[in-house]
Parts: C-alpha cells; structure tokens; sequence
C-alpha cells in the first residue's frame, strides 16, 4: 500500500514538472510584446525598454527564464497581476473560496439528487421511471451549461423573481471574511445573521443548480449501470431470500458494494469542478477563479494567466492522485 | 476488407439489425439527418439571407407568441434580422466545426495512440507524460487560452477544440493497439515479415475501429459544445457569423426583455448534442459487444 502510494506521489513530480514548462511556454506563444503592454506609451522610449526587458529577466536565455519561473513558483511567488500590480498568489487565493464554495455546492447538489436518481433507476429498471430518470439524464449530460445558465436566470430571477441575477451576497451587506466561504462567514458575520446567510444562499442556488446539472446526470448514469451489476450477485439474492425488507437489501447490501465506481467517478468529477466554473462563473458573474481566468485571458494579463494554469492544473492533478490513493485505500484487491 | 463471416446478414445489416433495436438511437440519428439536411440545403431552405436587417423589426417575439410576425416564425433579434434564417445557416457552421475538430483530433490522436501502444517503453512513457499533462488543464481553460494565443476565430477554434480532444483518442487507441498486439495475427504478420507501419495501420488499426468510431461520435457532440463555448465566450467565430454560441453571446444583453433571442440558439446546440449522444451511445451498444452488460 505504502509503496503504492509512493509511486503515485513519484509519479506527480514529472507531470507538474510538465505542467510548468507547458505554461511558460503557451505564454510565450502569445502574440504581442508583454513589455508594450506593461509600458504602454512609455514603451517607444528605448531605454526604458531595455530596462523593463533586464528586469523582467526577457533579456536572458528562455532556459533562464524558465528556471527562474520554476525556482520562485517552487518559493510561492507566481509574479504580480499586470492588471492589479498584486501578488498572482495573493488573488487566487482571495477567489479560490469562492470557487469552492460553488463547486462544494453543485456537487452536493448531484450527488443528494443523483445517487437516489440512480438506485430508483436501477430498481425499477426498464419502467416508466427508469426510462424518464434516464431521459432526463442523457438531456442533462449533453447540456450546454452556458446556456442552461441563462435559461435558469430568465425563468427564475427574470420571469419568477425568486433569486438574485449575479453576485455572491446582496451589496447591502459587508461580510468580514474569516474562511472566505460566504455562507460560513455571514452567520459569523455581526451585522449579518440569518439574513445574510439567506441572501448568500439565494445568490449560490442557481450558479450551483446550473454547474451541477452535467455532474448530476453523470452520478446518476453511473450509479444506475453500477447498482445494476451488483443487484445481480448471488449475496443480494441470498439477502432477499432471508427474508430482509428489500429495501434494506437495496440500502444496505446492493449500495455499499455499488459504491466503489461511483466514488471512482465523483473524484474525477471534483477534477473537473474548474470547467464547468469557468462557465457558470462568466454566466453568473461569480467572482471566482473561472472569471478570473477569463478576465485575465481577455487583458493578457499574462502573469495571471501562467500562474492561474500552474495552480488549476496542480490542483486537478492532486486531487486525482488524492482519489486515486483513496481508491487503492477502499479497494485492496487494486493495490498489487 | 475481408469479412469471414458465415453468418446470412451482411455485417451492415447485422449493425443495423442491433442498432435499430435501441429507440433512443433511431431517434437520435432522425433528429441528426434533419440537422444535417438543414445544414447542407441552408440557402434553400432559410426564409432569408442570415445578414439581411429587416427595419423597424427590432427584437420582435416569435409568431406562436402574441405580438408576432408569421414572417419572422422564431422572431428577429436586436438589429432586425431573421433568427430562424440565422440558425438555419448556422446549423453547417456547428456541424461542420464539429466535424473539423474530429478529423484533425482523430488523425492526430490515433498516430499517436498507435505509436504508444506498438512501441511502449519510451515512446508510450513520452507520450503519455504529454497526455497526462495536457488532460491536466481542465478542457475549457486549455480550450481558451489556445484560443486567445492563436487569437479568436472559427478556424482557431477548431485547433483549440482538438488539441482538448487528443488525449482521448490516445488513451482509447492505445489500450486497444495494447490489447489487440498480443493477438496470433499480429504474430503471424511479423513472422510473414511484415513491417511496423505495415503492422499497425493494415493489421492492428482496422481491428480497432469499432471503438474508434464511437469515440468519434461522442467526440464530435463535445465538439460542437466546446466550439459553441468558445463562441459564447467571445474567443470563438465573430459576430456577425451567426454560428450558435456567437449568438448567444450576442443575445445576452437583451435575455431579460427578448428571452427567445438566448432560447432558441441554445436549444439548438443542446438538441445537436443530444442527438449525438444518443447515436453514440447506440453505436456502442451496436458495434461494441463488449461493453454490452
């Protein structure tokens, strides 16, 4: 196990490695001169130019640079945001929370909804449940989300007034920030409470709703085809032959053994949490690490732009080898 | 190609026979025809030119609603253009930037597949550190900072849509050269002195196809969304292309007074997809016996 664990975390070494040589490198890709940009009119003085070139190291060799990017990246220093002249560090973390709180939303939304959608599916299987469950899971997996966001906002904040258009929390309030989830912060919150819980929930619904949509119908998909092979097995028979409530047999036998490829398929959806963010967050004018990206991209702010791809794309590859060390945990017969 | 079969169908109408038992799948690939009917017949079939400003008919509502114009059957949009003609022509745009971004994401990705599962050690380890570095990026971010490095535009989008496809296409195709080299024939050939390129693209590659082609389908309806993302986020084809996600994008400002300017575009992709989606799951259940429970 022990050993097994230790050539997953061997292993990450030369994808992050990877990952810090595509970054700097798609960014070199880009057309346009980062120093025009960073100078702007001042740029056409040349010595002010060739000044800015040493001190942005651009004067080096691009095996230097790339060093230098990996040394301070290795120390925590991303650079500054052209855009902001802050820390590239200091505002991902700053959006990050936001991001997670939205995604921590959406996959609880498909997880609560999706695994029973799965087993009534599995259950009834080839009824009129299974075949709407199903129907309903094929349209929400082939959904465009930047759509369906829309959609979602049209009837529910436009037509029916239910909820807030964008935003995270209504401006009336100020919410210190402790955890920088907004639903934790607003009940610490003194001049907050109960209503500006309410406001942050209100605001979190419908992002959550739409970026939960295409994980919702992949949980259920897979829990239906997972539950179906194990209500097959001899135990579950047995089970039911004892004479246990089949309710029971379904909760307590079919489901923990079915679990195994769900829990498989819930990690590499947390992996994928930043696509569907990047979507929902433009829709929703969401200020988290999907907006910012996209901001960033669109500035060429591209400091911001190196630094957030080497962050989202270490992040992606922890948590899957976080799940994968999970997977070998719950499941001994992989660890060979 | 040489089939052995002994069996009284020919292998299409045994496809066809096992395809046409799954109704979502006839379904889909109905709803799929039309699309691509609608696609190659546009200029026949649209009311108007997709450009063409009608004035004095700004945002006018759908002719099923109340307040519309039987000549503008799903209304007109902010300028005064037809939306029916404008989806219309943009039905060949979507399908074919699908289409596009399948054959350059197949292509490329079988070689590489190919050339990973045949040769292992090096080349496997060298191209899969790639594949896992780029399946790394989560797919819409890679999509979009391709996009803004080669710069916004259809054909850039196609690019940037298919290097986010690759990684699948590698992986599919190397785990089936992987399982399939083991096989007598592919022995047999290298004993009868055939060649590496010979071996894989005339012995082992048709042995594969089946899978390959189901990924091909699913990979086209990511496509097609991919491609529309890209346009909804302003990276993809320009305004005024009437290509779907551009659309959409051009539409948002006005979704809280003229909503079916978001509606119909929207509904459009998500019908393409899921028609799509429904072929490919029935091709698989058709083509792929094994993956049949």
């Amino acid at each position: 196990m022990l050993k097994a664990v230790l050539k997953k975390i061997l292993n990450l070494i030369p994808t992050l490695l990877g990952v810090s040589v595509l970054a700097f490198l798609l960014i070199r890709l880009v057309p346009g001169d980062p120093i025009m940009l960073l100078l702007g009119e001042r740029g056409a003085d040349p010595q002010m130019y060739a000044e800015m070139k040493r001190t942005m190291g651009l004067d080096r060799s691009l095996l230097h640079q790339y060093f230098t990017f990996l040394s301070n990246v290795l120390r925590g220093d991303f650079g500054y945001s052209i855009v902001s002249k802050r820390p590239v560090l200091t505002e991902f973390l700053d959006r990050f929370p936001a991001t997670l709180e939205l995604g921590i939303m959406a996959m609880t939304f498909a997880i609560t909804l999706g695994i029973p959608f799965g087993i009534i599916a599995a259950v009834k299987r080839n009824t009129i449940f299974d075949y709407s469950l199903m129907g309903a899971g094929l349209v929400g997996y082939s959904m465009p989300i930047f759509w369906w966001g829309l959609m979602l906002i049209i009837v529910f904040s436009v037509k029916l007034g239910w909820t807030p258009v964008s935003g995270r929390i209504d401006v009336l309030y100020e919410i210190e920030r402790h955890t920088g989830l907004l639903l934790i912060d607003s009940w610490m919150s003194p001049d907050g409470g109960f209503a500006a819980f309410k406001s942050a929930l209100s605001h979190l619904i419908l992002p959550a709703l739409a970026m939960g949509t295409i994980p919702l119908a992949v949980v259920a998909r897979m829990t239906r085809s997972s539950m179906l092979e194990v209500l097959g097995e001899d135990y579950i028979r047995t089970a039911r032959a004892k004479g246990l409530p089949y309710v029971r047999v379904v909760i307590v036998h079919a489901l923990r053994n079915a679990m195994v490829p769900i829990i498989t398929i819930l990690g590499l959806l947390f992996g994928s949490i930043i696509t569907g963010a990047i979507l929902t967050e433009m829709i929703f004018s969401w200020p988290g690490i999907g907006k910012w990206i996209v901001f960033s991209i669109n500035a060429r702010d591209y400091p911001v732009i190196q630094g957030g791809v080497v962050m989202i794309a270490s992040l992606v590859i922890l948590t899957n080898t976080i799940v994968d060390v999970l997977y070998l945990w719950a499941n001994p017969r992989m660890r060979q | 190609m040489e089939t052995n079969q002994q069996k009284e169908l020919s292998p299409f109408r045994e496809f066809w026979h096992s395809f046409a038992q799954n109704r979502g799948a006839v379904i889909g690939l109905a709803v799929l025809t039309f699309f691509i009917a609608i696609g190659i017949f546009s200029p026949l079939l649209a009311p108007y030119s997709p450009s063409q400003l009608f004035e004095g008919t700004y945002r006018l509502p759908p002719a099923f609603t109340s307040g519309g114009n039987i000549k503008f059957f799903l209304g007109t949009d902010d300028v005064g253009r037809d939306i029916l003609s404008r989806l219309i022509y943009g039905t060949s745009l979507s399908l074919g930037v699908g289409l596009m971004v399948v054959v350059v994401s197949l292509i490329s990705g079988t070689i590489l597949g190919l050339l990973a599962g045949y040769f292992e050690k090096h080349v496997d380890s060298t191209i899969m550190r790639l594949t896992d570095i780029i399946m790394a990026l989560p797919s819409t971010l890679l999509a979009i900072v391709v996009a803004a490095i080669l710069g916004p535009g259809l054909v850039n989008a196609v690019w940037a849509v298919s290097i986010v496809a690759i990684p699948n296409y590698i992986r599919l195709v190397r785990a089936l050269v992987m399982a399939e080299k083991k096989r007598a024939y592919v022995t047999a050939a290298h004993a009868y002195g055939a060649g590496h390129i010979r071996i894989m693209l005339s012995e082992i590659l048709p042995n594969c196809t089946a899978p390959i082609i189901v990924q091909a389908t699913l990979g086209l309806s990511e496509g097609i969304l991919n491609a529309a993302a890209l346009g909804f986020l302003g990276l993809g084809a320009q305004p005024p292309t009437p290509e779907w996600g551009t659309m959409l994008a051009d539409a948002r400002p006005f979704m809280e007074s003229s909503p079916w300017m978001v509606t119909f575009p929207g509904l459009s992709i998500l019908l393409v997809v899921l028609a799509l989606n429904l072929v490919g799951d029935g091709l698989r259940d058709a083509l792929d016996p094994r993956l049949k429970k």
